[in-house]
């Protein structure tokens, strides 16, 4: 029987791995965006347009301004004369942040007053606005406190794990798993759809082979894909862009598997319940994009209602992440992340039971 | 190109639409599934964050660091959790069950007192979610300053601060995340619609075989590609008014803008996106193939290079170039600005500009590509 299992397997890779096409789809988008995400998916800001309005012209806000300009979160100081132009710019979105020192602005802290800066933030990308307000107002806090007296107490920040908080570093681990999650879902969800379609489904129910050996036999190509990419994507990131990889290969390989079983195991169930691969397609797609919104990788989990905090108990991906971010950064060993492996398994379990049923049902 | 002969389109734009109607799952992606993802994208998404779950280490029983802790607590933007080891706290940060440690030493009052300015009180973040990390070390010094201010009031003095930074937010005063985000979804959710209803349409006919009796028919290349667009574009303009009704009236979004530009602008994205479907679907031929090829060209380009979660400026130039290739960009750009700040007419031109040469760049590919043979 185990013969006989392995020649479906390897039937199962010759129809994936057969078709160039089918190969390259595989492969290049995996590449494209391991080269292109991690610069993009950042939220820090830098190089970005400050507009400012200067009523004072004194000596103390053309300091701030020449500070300001030296940030990297400013690149581009546009100086603007009236309100309107002020509005203009926010309006147009040719800055990101507007400031106006008013005209008293230099004597009030001449004379020991309190100075008023106003700032203008662009609703439309109000994040990015609060980020970027943030660098200003540490240029002024700096400016603020070389003029005033020392404080008793201070305030020391220390990152773990991102020391400099490197946004590559969180974005490169979860793309192990946010990437990996498209080629496997695909590859189980359409298989049996696809023996549908083309009437081939038929013939292998009149093989010796039974329901369970064709559903293994349609989730070990899918693990495989997740593993290979995952470990693509893994070493890319270590090697290529430098993050730093501190905890256990064997845990990492071993948390691919069970993220490959579960996402077969949903795989295998969408493809269980749909008529034909547009389907499966919805399918897939209907659970993959909620599941990359909740897996925390955009916002943390916490942050979110009760309700979609819990839909996202049942999301492997919000498993899968911390254990790689264990990986990568925190030092994890099997200890540190059992409590993340079991559930991907349970879901496995859960799934694969669930798609199995169905599929002796249609059987039947 | 020979003439269009309406009758005959008008018999593939039906049989196209009870394809369509008789396909449950293509009612599922128009209706269903983009109030699924608005919803997820704008409750899930929250990046106003709020109540983030902090250790305190406090060593120091003297009043100051009883009173650091007070105001911590006080803070609507952490929830603490009292902790007794350092070990301990880390380890519960590493797990992720916490996101920082505010550590205050056993020797912290008598430092103070000395006044030596090294009285420290340590912040540790979970630089592994660099954005939670810089929200928790800025929500932690402004409980700091709160802190020394009141300190200082204690003693009789009222420093006023040198510089007081005004904030205002255009648009959205009480700088709501979902206000913007919302919008910026909807580019999102319209991009995977657009993408996934046509991205398979060809290349099922060929793998079924109908497109053999397709071609077998006096149809020709303009008809067959409209019979293609024309449907499915109605159901992507039906879907997008469902979008709308959704985030204005469910979701309290407030919409300033003109429903005409809204409409004109929808129209020449859904021209993009179905264009781009429907080359993948032309070329690909495999359904297989046209799926993962949808997706991947999709969901993800509009998600991250759009410019609606993540700034484009930042990127590097030439990633800065690419994001003008992707049509999600003008349309998340144009829907923010309609949604929020109204009808900005340079603004919106420009973005027109922009997606109607896609939308011709797409269009065009896809009938370069439409063969009237078998080959």
């Amino acid at each position: 029987m185990l013969n006989r299992l392995l020649c479906l397997i390897i039937k199962e890779f010759q129809v994936i791995l057969g078709d160039t096409r089918a190969r390259t789809m595989l492969i290049m988008p995996v590449v494209l965006q391991t080269l292109i995400f991690p610069f993009a998916a950042t939220l820090e800001v830098r190089n970005s347009t400050l507009a400012i309005f200067n009523q004072d012209g004194g000596q103390a806000s053309v300091e701030l301004i020449q500070r300001l300009s030296r940030t990297a979160a400013f690149s581009k100081i546009a100086m603007v004369q009236d309100d309107g132009a002020m509005q203009e710019a926010l309006d147009q979105q040719k800055a990101l942040l507007a400031l106006r020192f008013p005209m008293d602005f230099s004597r009030c802290l001449a004379s020991g007053k309190t100075a008023q800066v106003q700032v203008l933030l662009d609703g439309r990308r109000s994040n990015s606005g609060q980020i970027a307000a943030g660098y200003a107002s540490q240029v002024f806090q700096d400016y603020g406190a070389e003029r005033g007296a020392q404080p008793a107490s201070t305030l020391s920040v220390r990152n773990l794990y991102n020391p400099n908080l490197e946004f590559k570093w969180h974005v490169l681990p979860s793309l192990v798993a946010i990437i990996t999650t498209i080629g496997c879902l695909i590859v189980t969800a359409l298989s049996v759809a696809r023996e549908r379609e083309e009437g081939t489904f038929d013939q292998l129910l009149v093989s010796p082979l039974t329901p369970a050996y064709i559903m293994a036999g349609k989730a070990v190509p899918g693990v495989a894909i997740a593993v290979v990419q995952g470990s693509f994507i893994a070493v890319a990131a270590a090697w290529g862009y430098g993050v730093p990889f501190t905890g256990s290969v064997p845990l990492l390989l071993t948390g691919m598997v069970f993220y490959g079983l579960a996402l077969a195991g949903v795989g295998l169930f969408i493809s269980s319940i749909s008529e034909n691969q547009q389907q499966a397609f919805l399918g897939v797609f209907a659970f993959m994009a909620p599941a990359v919104m909740l897996s925390g990788y955009v916002a943390p989990i916490e942050n979110m209602p009760r309700f979609f905090q819990w839909v996202a108990i049942c999301d492997p991906l919000s498993y899968f992440i911390p254990i790689l971010k264990g990986c990568f950064l925190k030092d994890f060993g099997f200890r540190d992340a059992w409590h993340l492996l079991w559930p991907l398994l349970a879901i496995a379990l859960v799934t694969l039971s669930a798609a199995l049923r169905l599929f002796r049902r249609h059987i039947a | 190109m020979k003439k269009l002969n309406p009758r005959r389109l008008w018999a593939l734009c039906r049989k196209e639409s009870y394809q369509i109607v008789r396909d449950p799952s293509s009612i599922l992606v128009a209706f269903i599934l983009p109030v699924i993802l608005l919803f997820v994208m704008g409750y899930a998404i929250n990046l106003d964050a709020d109540h983030m779950r902090i250790g305190l280490l406090r060593e120091d029983p003297g009043p100051a660091a009883v009173r650091l802790e007070q105001t911590l607590r006080a803070s609507r933007y952490f929830e603490v959790h009292a902790g007794t080891s350092r070990d301990g706290l880390v380890t519960r940060m590493a797990h992720g069950e916490i996101r920082g440690i505010v550590i205050v030493k056993g020797d912290f009052t008598s430092k103070l007192k000395q006044g030596h300015g090294d009285a420290a009180i340590q912040v540790l973040t979970d630089g592994a979610e660099p954005n939670t990390a810089a929200f928790i070390a800025a929500y932690a010094r402004g409980a700091f300053d709160t802190w020394q201010q009141g300190l200082a009031a204690d003693l009789g003095a009222h420093p006023s601060p040198a510089l007081d930074l005004r904030l205002r937010t255009w648009f959205n005063p009480s700088n709501v995340s979902r206000n913007f985000l919302v919008p910026g979804s909807i580019a999102v959710v319209m991009t995977i619609i657009g993408a996934l209803l046509t991205s398979l349409v060809v290349a099922r006919e060929w793998e079924r075989g109908t497109m053999e009796a397709l071609l077998a028919t006096p149809v020709t290349k303009a008809e067959l590609l409209m019979s293609k667009i024309i449907p499915y574009y109605i159901l992507g303009m039906l879907a997008m008014v469902l979008c709308l009704g959704v985030s204005v009236f469910l979701m309290g979004v407030p919409f300033r803008g003109s429903l005409a530009a809204l409409f004109g602008l929808s129209t020449l994205f859904l021209g993009c996106a179905l264009g781009m479907g429907l080359f993948l679907s032309t070329v690909l031929r495999s359904q297989f193939n046209a799926a993962l090829a949808a997706l991947t060209s999709a969901f993800l380009p509009a998600l991250m290079l759009s410019g609606f979660v993540f700034e484009i400026d930042s990127m590097p130039k030439i990633l800065q170039f690419l994001t003008r290739i992707i049509p999600a960009r003008y349309f998340a750009s144009s829907l923010q600005t309609l949604f929020q700040a109204g009808t900005v007419g340079a603004l919106l031109w420009v973005n027109a500009l922009g997606l109607g040469l896609l939308m011709l760049f797409w269009l065009g590919l896809t009938a370069w590509k439409t063969r009237r043979t078998l080959d």
